[in-house]
């Protein structure tokens, strides 16, 4: 193996990659658009739910009871029904996400200590939120009713639990994603990038050229490598700096570690893409590998939004040969937790293995084409 | 403005098509993929919380203790998976990501309790903020029931009160397959109609064709729409085999009259190749198209509702989303699949997928001999 003629090969590479300029900005521009839609455009925190009212006891406990929905920030009431019909049609359109029904009986039950039931709807479709109304809700309730039936005299529940966050205190969506996103912008720059870097070639025909060459398919891959490692890590510091600086995300851990970490995920991603490149040599099939065999699995199977936990046993499995599961939980690690090498040894060692297996794949890959 | 010619169309229509399936591995990928990708999102986007592991330290070790930590695990929200007498463990379990969850009854717990004031510990792994979030809720939850039992039962609180009795529609379970797998069927027809399209003027243009094609007497109308029509075919071939397994294997229901979304369909694929004709337009080489198609993709799933409620976004958010064609097909899939409504209600949506629809074509079409020039 040859410095020369693969850095000769880098050059090249880099050369048409200038040329394609808009490619280039691309790879920049993207990891910054997603950087600001997750952590400005999205939010699991849910607030001011839409909800409607069936009040068939029009007394003054009743309207305090929903006094006490819009008064606790969670709610917003938008809606008085006269029908239990009415309901039907609220739901239905989407207009509300819950509807509270209190019958005309609440009142006098309530005052002769017979315990009394109100009724909420829920919009069941969206199970996420319906699940959070569903907690509010019975959290107001329930804090309403024991102020009404102990009727001014102060009332201490015997237990409460006291809530502590470890990692990310105030539980915001964006420390938890910014971390993972950094893992889904790598996949995606590998699969865009280096997937098309040698079905390019065949296309054009001038991999017939570069095989006539005296280079060694080892540097052929590694000198294709280097500019797009060289990318990738600028997206990583880049998705890092935005991430801290302007989101506050926290950064615990050691930056050399990730970076190396980074390092080795970039290595194999970067040679699954080269060796997806060169076994379909055709571009528009090698978009449609890449994106299932790189982007999808680092996008649901890697725990960056989905928890794996939840998943069927056999994803469960699946998800141990995408390496992305293991450069999130790195990513989560270092800058959430806080945590070195003695907690990460396993996921450092996993990217070992792909980064090896990768660069594997792309030179044998090569062997067998050029033969 | 002559009219197109259907025969001229037929022509380009038929070599469109050979192009397409000449290759046996992109007809396989074409509607193989779509399938392996709906089984993967379907099961994949599963957000309920149940079984959330739990490690627990129990310094009182009574039997309020275990009835408390029983009242935890009835619920089939958590799941004890480590318990140790040590906090350190519990920061180890929860460093490991081996726990999300962390439960620490003090000591005296049983006669604190006893007495009328104890609080126990709950240690949540912020770095899981959506999961954290709601195993809180339903902590608190229990715990807040375990206590007025409690206080009932020692006469502090007097009987009565108010129960809530919630009944959740259309989804009487609350699971959240039964919402995310409707709008995977959405997300997937749309990434297949941008793959197929964004690259389909450009990699002419790669080959050095577009200027045979261009020198044809074909108009651009005739050439834009002979290289929408198949993929239009493709794109309603795999949303009938998607929206078929989303039935039959996932078991989601379909509530509405399945026309109705057919003809949702129609007008969202439309929007989708319009989009990827744009882009292909728009760009120079295939490497710029797929990169561009990623830069409209992406943020078109973000903004959707898909996972991310569209009601809790900004508000300058809320108003890009009505620009944005899947946002309006998952709430039309959404509500045809799961609250059988029909385009009494849903009209504005399709109105707004036809307005998307007809206006980018538009465009694809103006830039069209730009992009020769290119």
């Amino acid at each position: 193996m040859s410095l020369t003629r693969l850095l000769a090969i880098s050059r090249k590479e880099l050369l048409q990659l200038r040329r394609d300029a808009r490619s280039l900005y691309l790879a920049f521009i993207l990891p910054l658009v997603l950087l600001v839609l997750f952590g400005y455009a999205i939010s699991f925190d849910i607030r001011n739910i839409r909800m409607a009212v069936l009040d068939q006891s029009r007394t003054p406990e009743s309207r305090e009871l929903i006094e006490s929905f819009a008064g606790s920030g969670y709610f917003s009431v938008v809606e008085h029904l006269e029908t239990p019909a009415d309901a039907d049609r609220a739901l239905g359109s989407s207009a509300v996400r819950l509807v509270l029904i209190v019958p005309p009986t609440f009142s006098a039950d309530l005052a002769a200590g017979r315990g009394a039931i109100v009724q909420a709807l829920l919009d069941g479709a969206d199970a996420n939120s319906a699940t959070i109304a569903q907690n509010y809700a019975e959290a107001i309730v329930s804090g309403y009713s024991t102020r009404a039936v102990a009727r001014g005299r102060r009332v201490t529940l015997p237990v409460t639990a006291e809530s502590r966050v470890w990692y990310n205190e105030t539980l915001e969506s964006r420390n938890m994603i910014v971390p993972g996103l950094i893992a889904v912008i790598m996949s995606i720059i590998a699969a865009m990038l280096t997937a098309l870097t040698i079905a390019r070639e065949w296309e054009r025909g001038t991999m017939e050229q570069l095989a006539a060459t005296p280079v060694h398919r080892l540097e052929i891959v590694i000198g294709k490598l280097v500019p797009y490692v060289a990318i990738g890590l600028f997206d990583v510091a880049l998705a890092l700096s935005v991430g801290v600086v302007l989101f506050g995300v926290p950064f615990r851990g050691n930056l050399l570690l990730l970076g190396l970490l980074s390092l080795l995920f970039l290595i194999g991603s970067l040679g699954l893409g080269i060796f997806i490149s060169a076994a379909v040599k055709s571009q528009v099939l090698a978009t449609q590998v890449a994106m299932l065999a790189t982007f999808l699995p680092a996008l649901l199977l890697s725990g960056f939004i989905f928890t794996l936990a939840t998943m069927p046993i056999v994803l469960q499995g699946l998800s141990y040969v995408v390496s992305a599961r293991y450069y999130v939980a790195v990513t989560k690690g270092i800058l959430l937790k806080g945590v070195g090498a003695s907690v990460l040894w396993q996921d450092a060692l996993a990217m070992v293995v792909f980064a090896v297996a990768g660069l594997a794949m792309a030179i044998g890959v090569f062997r067998k084409e050029l033969a | 403005m002559t009219l197109p010619s259907p025969m001229r169309i037929r022509e380009m229509v038929r070599k469109e098509f050979r192009q397409l399936f000449r290759d046996p591995r992109t007809r396989a990928v074409i509607f193989v993929a779509p399938v392996i990708q709906l089984l993967m999102f379907g099961y994949a986007v599963n957000t309920d919380i149940r079984e959330t592991a739990t490690f627990l330290i129990d310094h009182d070790r009574t039997l309020e203790s275990r009835k408390l930590v029983d009242a935890f695990r009835a619920t089939g929200y958590f799941e004890v998976v480590g318990r140790s007498e040590r906090p350190l463990d519990l920061v180890r379990a929860l460093d490991h990501g081996d726990a999300l969850v962390g439960i620490e009854i003090p000591k005296g717990f049983a006669r604190d309790l006893a007495a009328g004031g104890t609080s126990i510990q709950l240690i949540l792994d912020g770095a899981e903020s959506n999961s954290a979030t709601v195993a809180q809720g339903y902590a608190q939850r229990i715990v807040q029931r375990f206590a007025l039992e409690r206080a009932r039962q020692r006469g502090a609180l007097p009987s009565g009160g108010i129960e809530l009795r919630t009944r959740a529609w259309y989804n009487p379970n609350l699971e959240s397959r039964v919402y995310n797998v409707p709008a995977v069927v959405g997300v997937i027809i749309m990434l297949m109609c941008l793959l197929l399209t964004s690259l389909a003027v450009v990699r002419e243009r790669e080959f050095g064709t577009l200027d045979q094609l261009v020198v044809s007497p074909l108009t651009h109308q005739e050439l834009m729409l002979s290289k929408t029509l198949p993929v239009a075919v493709v794109g309603v071939i795999d949303l009938t085999a998607i929206a078929l397994i989303a039935v039959f294997w996932f078991d989601i229901p379909i509530r509405g009259f399945p026309p109705t979304l057919f003809l949702a369909a129609l007008l969202y694929i439309l929007s989708g190749l319009a989009v990827g004709l744009l882009i292909s337009t728009i760009s120079r080489t295939q490497q710029e198209a797929f990169m561009s198609m990623f830069l409209f993709l992406q943020p078109a799933i973000i903004l959707s509702g898909f996972f991310y409620p569209i009601e809790s976004m900004p508000s300058v958010f809320r108003w890009v989303t009505l620009l944005n064609p899947v946002r309006h097909f998952l709430e039309i899939i959404r509500a045809v699949f799961l609250k059988g409504e029909g385009l009494a209600t849903l009209w504005p949506q399709y109105v707004a997928l036809a307005i998307i629809a007809v206006a980018v074509l538009r465009l694809a079409v103006a830039r069209f001999p730009k992009s020769i020039a290119a």
